[in-house]
């Protein structure tokens, strides 16, 4: 990546906890220009709208709607602006509905320094970033082949199917592997891995599948 | 049929039950010993004698697989087997040119490569090595009990060799006679009928013989698979605490909570019948977050789990689940890495586990046959219930260890309806 010869991008921290702010701001500040914070949603719709950041890191879990009331509120407005998920809990209904509502990605709270600086370089880049938990949400959501009434006509009946090397990248990815790790694996160029997972967040964006809405419905229950 | 890497063609002295020849010949071309066994006597029947003789030529050739040199190699030496060998070769020449003289037909086809047999038969008795010979004497004892045992059990033998004898004359010549006038139907069926029953008077006894020692060979293979079983258990279990123990003696409180919570996980399984560490587990992933909490809390080192897919429990995949966590354990215990990464997914027709560090890593060349844990509890456990493992390491690279162990039917189809 050539992260040190460009301007950083303008991140935007999203979260309710002020402490986790001050930190995440305090260790990323290097390799990202922090030029914003928010603890709710309201304010984080009014700072973004304002400052038309590059990237949002925003956490699933705020008071007063979840971060997809966030991007839904942003989105049409400022499609430029990129959203990074960011959770603790891991919970995959949530996590889907924040994909679903438009984030190029997500990452869980344990993640290191160094990992989230990268992440948040590569959202800005306009490539999705797939943490080891949510690559493991996705080939679970898309394990079953589709039953017919399970699948609305779709327009595009491509995006209710990963293909097989997008199964691969996947389950790496969720084997801990990075994007370099899983290029030298597969003999494919970091690039390649960079679009299949970019088209893998297209499709968990885009699929009419019923079975990603159940299959987040019953994760709830249990 | 699974592909493997075949070696040189040897005879198989485990399952054999003649010369182990065609058990040898099965692995070396990937069918079932069965099936080959199948074919050899049928192309026999059909080729009318010259497979046999060729049978005991390859007895005499092909080396044996426990190692050490063909039989021929040693009969070369053994002047005076090869002198008996020819002059029982001859004798039976002679009879069979005298039989010729009288009757020209099946006798003479069968007999004649039975020369060659016979010769090598010779040389095999006298030359094969010492196990082979006791398995052979084994093999003729109820023929020698003529000679030994007690009274009543030779006149049995004897009883039952002149009725057999009787029969088969009886039956071959009633066949034979059938040459002149071929549209008597009745002496063919009725020699036959006294032939069978020859042979299985004459036979009889080795068939019941050959059937119980495949049985009694199979129980003993049965249970030496339960003890290696249990002895991974153990080194799982016990052997792991007890290294552990050592670890932290200088914490009397924690050998403590060690030594108990092994203690219960013993009991478990010696009375209870559950393998440790499985107590609880229902489900496949439920058993993956047992081994995260387990190893988190013995060793204090992060696991990070992603299960993809569920699926019940049976043997196979318990099976699977010891050995991801002996994996887990060892990358805990020695890789210095500090999170593991413990990736499970079950599929429509396989479960697939890898379990993966950024550690030190290691040469799997140079891990002497003795350590245990990967060699027997691992590779042997998987492979036990028809699994596989592939370790992947080097110094400095991080250690991955990859299992698969494909999907019973059973187990399958309730997954399927679990998954909708």
């Amino acid at each position: 990546m050539s992260a040190a010869s460009r301007t950083p991008p303008r991140v935007v921290l999203v979260d309710d906890h002020g402490l986790f702010r001050a930190g995440v701001r305090a260790e990323i500040g290097r390799k990202v220009d922090v030029i914003g914070e928010a603890e709710d949603v309201a304010p984080a719709i009014e700072i973004i709208e304002r400052l038309n950041p590059d990237v949002v890191l925003l956490d699933v879990h705020l008071p007063g709607g979840g971060g997809q009331a966030v991007i839904a509120a942003v989105k049409t407005e400022h499609p430029d602006v990129r959203f990074l998920a960011l959770s603790a809990s891991d919970a995959p209904e949530d996590v889907i509905a924040v994909i679903r509502a438009g984030a190029r990605g997500y990452v869980t709270k344990t993640i290191s320094t160094d990992e989230l600086a990268d992440a948040i370089l590569r959202v800005a880049d306009g490539d999705a970033v797939f943490s080891h938990r949510l690559a493991g949400f996705v080939l679970d959501a898309f394990a079953a082949e589709p039953s017919p009434q399970d699948v609305k006509p779709s327009f595009d009946p491509e995006l209710d199917q990963l293909t097989s090397r997008e199964r691969e990248v996947l389950r790496l990815i969720a084997q801990g592997y990075t994007y370099k790790e899983i290029a030298r694996e597969l003999y494919i160029s970091v690039k390649t891995v960079e679009t299949h997972v970019s088209s893998v967040l297209r499709k968990l964006q885009l699929s009419s599948r019923h079975q990603l809405t159940r299959w987040a419905a019953e994760r709830r229950l249990t | 049929m699974r592909w493997r890497n075949r070696g040189p063609l040897r005879r198989d002295e485990e399952d054999r039950l003649l010369g182990g020849v065609a058990a040898g010949i099965a692995e070396w071309i990937g069918f079932s010993p069965t099936m080959v066994r199948v074919i050899i006597v049928v192309v026999a029947l059909l080729t009318q004698g010259p497979m046999v003789p060729l049978y005991f030529v390859g007895w005499l050739l092909i080396p044996p697989k426990t190692g050490g040199s063909s039989i021929a190699s040693r009969a070369r030496h053994d002047s005076v087997g090869i002198a008996l060998a020819v002059g029982l070769g001859s004798v039976l020449c002679v009879l069979l040119l005298l039989i010729g003289v009288l009757n020209n037909g099946l006798v003479a086809a069968w007999g004649w490569p039975q020369v060659v047999s016979v010769g090598c038969l010779v040389l095999i008795w006298r030359n094969a090595s010492d196990t082979e010979q006791a398995a052979l004497r084994h093999l003729v004892e109820p023929l020698e009990s003529l000679g030994v045992g007690g009274n009543r059990m030779r006149r049995g033998t004897m009883v039952r060799l002149i009725a057999a004898v009787a029969l088969l004359i009886g039956g071959v010549s009633w066949i034979l006679s059938s040459h002149q006038k071929i549209t008597l139907i009745g002496p063919l069926v009725g020699g036959t009928v006294l032939v069978i029953c020859g042979v299985v008077l004459l036979l009889g006894p080795w068939w019941l013989r050959i059937a119980r020692d495949l049985m009694v060979e199979r129980q003993a293979r049965a249970r030496a698979e339960e003890r290696a079983d249990m002895a991974a258990q153990i080194h799982d279990s016990v052997l792991q605490t007890l290294a552990l123990i050592q670890w932290r003696a200088s914490d009397p409180q924690q050998v403590v909570q060690l030594a108990r919570a092994q203690e219960r996980e013993l009991r478990s399984w010696l009375f209870e019948g559950r393998a440790p560490g499985e107590a609880v587990a229902a489900s496949f992933a439920e058993g993956v977050r047992q081994i995260q909490r387990d190893v988190e809390a013995r060793h204090g080192v992060p696991v990070e789990i992603v299960t993809v897919g569920d699926c019940p429990l049976d043997d196979d995949l318990a099976a699977l689940l010891a050995s991801a966590r002996e994996a887990t354990v060892n990358a805990a215990k020695w890789s210095g890495a500090s999170v593991i990464s413990l990736y499970a997914e079950v599929e429509p027709e396989q479960v697939a586990v890898a379990v993966r560090d950024r550690g030190k890593g290691f040469d799997p060349d140079a891990v002497p046959d003795d350590r245990k844990g990967l060699a027997e509890s691992i590779h042997g456990r998987m492979s036990r219930h028809g699994g596989s493992a592939a370790v992947t390491s080097a110094p400095g690279e991080g250690t991955k260890v990859a299992l698969t162990m494909p999907r019973t039917a059973a187990s399958a189809q309730s997954a399927g309806g679990s998954q909708r």
